[in-house]
């Protein structure tokens, strides 16, 4: 059984390699830019709301493997989720990532749990968060978002952006 | 793939790196149930026993504040601080010991000179030369001291192999330059500045120079006066001493010209709610209570440098650099960025489709340290058009096995994101 301290897990880095929900979605009803200058990590989130259903979403960028895994992992998750229940992912993923919200729940990650590695590496919960920060914002009607200052996801009061 | 043989542990410097290693108690440690490689020098240097012990001397048999009473400890403290200051002069050569400003590092010092010189004799119109090389640190201090004054920066290019490029400098020197401001060694690249010929050019314009020398000072034999530069700006925390102690040194003429930089005691001769009259220098340059062990510790750290000799690190480093420019060549998909004729101990590099961030946590896995980022020098990354590099940066105790460990490293990374 692979070591869950580990941050590369084979999941992750088949999303690295074959990112799901790659691209921009050619009819998205929102659509954000998420950056991370410390990095020059940058990500779009496009998506399409249905009836405050999340109907589809994409991403595309340029990121480490650990921000892109997170993202295309995310949009699997989050595919066919109410509005409501997306947000409270992306509440729950920031908690998990950060340490506040335990692998064993209870919460609503599933296999998202498999990024427990980055709670023991302060530098890299950045790098798992941006794609959910970025689909927060998208979920917003924020245009672009930034992991520092007083976007930064790690600190900032959830809520409408 | 096998280490090239003409490198084979040749032993050109003479050092005995495993009797200097034993003296770094960290060096010891184990990082996720590896041996510590620590290649992160550039970022932080590692404190050896005898300076450690200094420290806790200073303390336990010492401690009292400085330049102030008349009993035993405040003399032997005071003597001890100026004693540093005495060692650092020394250190760098510089013809008198008042030249010496203690400051919290080098960042302090390059602010020391943008606020106490800047502000004084920087005016609308003038011009500011720095290098694309430079750290954040000698951009942004200079980069408010034009804003507030109305005057502008002007960026000396650099090559494809990371070096300036002289010519444009000297069409940069003009009759509005007021100050150059240039990095000895470039903390992303590894590059050596030919600094003394740009002091050189500078001077037969009357322009003053200040050197960012926190790359160089542990690396090689720094001669204030046979550099001739102006200001000298260095940190103890990458010269194997303490963090939060740095040095600015600065020719007195200019020194005695330039106003204080931040007022309370000891900057002091006398106060009263009419007129402050400021202390000579370094005095003038030092106020409050300065940290004072720190600066003894660092007189130590320099000391025990001078027992190696700089001329015998400085041959080591270039073999330990060269062993491991021609490993990192060696590899495909890997690419070294910063291929400058002459450099110091620092290897930059980007592995082809992978992130450094992931580069640097992968290395880590395997105990290996090394920064990645944009090291504080985005003009630089801007330059060579990447975000990012992984970085390792090598000290006098970094041994040829150690770069195995990190190109062993570089190939596993290879082999899980590859």
């Amino acid at each position: 059984m692979a070591d869950t301290k580990q941050l590369y897990q084979e999941v992750i880095l088949d999303h690295n390699r074959k990112p799901r929900n790659w691209g921009v979605l050619p009819d998205a009803t929102h659509r954000a830019e998420g950056h991370n200058p410390l990095c020059g990590d940058h990500l779009t989130v496009t998506l399409r709301l249905r009836d405050a259903m999340v109907d589809a979403v994409n991403i595309q960028g340029e990121s480490c493997a650990i921000c892109k895994a997170s993202a295309s992992m995310m949009t699997m998750a989050v595919k066919g989720k109410s509005r409501d229940d997306a947000e409270r992912m992306v509440q729950e993923f920031r908690d998990f990532a950060t340490g506040q919200l335990e692998p064993a729940g209870p919460h609503h990650l599933g296999r998202l749990t498999v990024f427990a590695g980055v709670r023991d590496l302060p530098p890299r919960v950045k790098c798992a968060i941006l794609p959910w920060h970025t689909l927060h914002a998208a979920l917003n009607d924020q245009a672009s978002t930034t992991t520092e200052a007083e976007a930064d996801p790690v600190h900032a009061p959830m809520g409408n952006a | 793939m096998n280490p090239s043989p003409e490198f084979k542990r040749v032993p050109v410097s003479g050092l005995d790196v495993e009797r200097v290693r034993a003296d770094f108690p960290i060096l010891k440690l184990r990082v996720n149930g590896k041996p510590l490689v620590y290649l992160d020098n550039a970022a932080s240097s590692q404190m050896p026993q005898p300076v450690l012990d200094r420290w806790i001397r200073y303390q336990t048999t010492q401690h009292s504040n400085i330049h102030r009473a008349v009993h035993y400890l405040s003399e032997t403290a005071t003597a001890e601080y100026e004693g540093a200051r005495g060692k650092l002069a020394a250190f760098i050569n510089a013809k008198e010991e008042r030249e010496v400003i203690f400051t919290s590092g080098t960042t302090d010092a390059i602010n020391l000179v943008a606020h106490s010189y800047g502000r004084t004799f920087i005016g609308p119109g003038d011009e500011i030369v720095l290098t694309t090389l430079e750290h954040h640190a000698n951009i942004v201090p200079w980069q408010m001291v034009a804003e507030e004054k109305g005057a502008r920066l002007r960026v000396v290019p650099v090559n494809d192999r990371g070096e300036l490029i002289f010519d444009e400098y000297l069409n940069l020197l003009g009759p509005r330059t007021r100050l150059v401001g240039v990095g000895h060694v470039s903390n992303a690249l590894g590059t050596i500045n030919p600094v003394r010929e740009m002091i050189a050019a500078a001077h037969e314009r009357g322009i003053p120079v200040l050197v960012d020398g926190a790359q160089a000072a542990p690396h090689m034999p720094l001669d204030m006066q046979a550099l001739d530069c102006d200001f000298y700006a260095f940190s103890g925390h990458k010269m194997f001493g303490p963090t939060g102690i740095g040095v600015l040194y600065g020719k007195a003429a200019w020194l005695e010209k330039m106003q204080p930089y931040k007022g309370g005691g000891d900057m002091i001769l006398s106060v009263t709610f009419e007129k402050t009259v400021f202390n000579v220098i370094p005095g003038k340059f030092e106020a409050g209570t300065p940290p004072i062990a720190a600066a003894i510790t660092l007189g130590a750290a320099a000391d025990y440098i001078a027992g190696i000799g700089l001329e015998r690190i400085h041959a080591h480093e270039t073999d330990l650099l060269d062993y491991a420019t021609d490993q990192v060549n060696r590899m495909p998909g890997v690419r070294i960025v910063g291929t400058a004729e002459k450099k110091a101990a620092v290897l930059s590099f980007v592995v082809d489709g992978v992130h450094p961030h992931d580069v640097g946590t992968l290395l880590n896995e395997e105990g290996v340290a090394v920064r990645t980022g944009h090291h504080c020098a985005q003009p630089v990354m801007q330059r060579f058009g990447i975000p990012a590099t992984s970085r390792a940066s090598f000290a006098f105790y970094n041994t040829h096995s150690e770069v195995d460990a990190l190109v062993a490293g570089i190939r596993k990374v290879q082999k899980v994101l590859g």
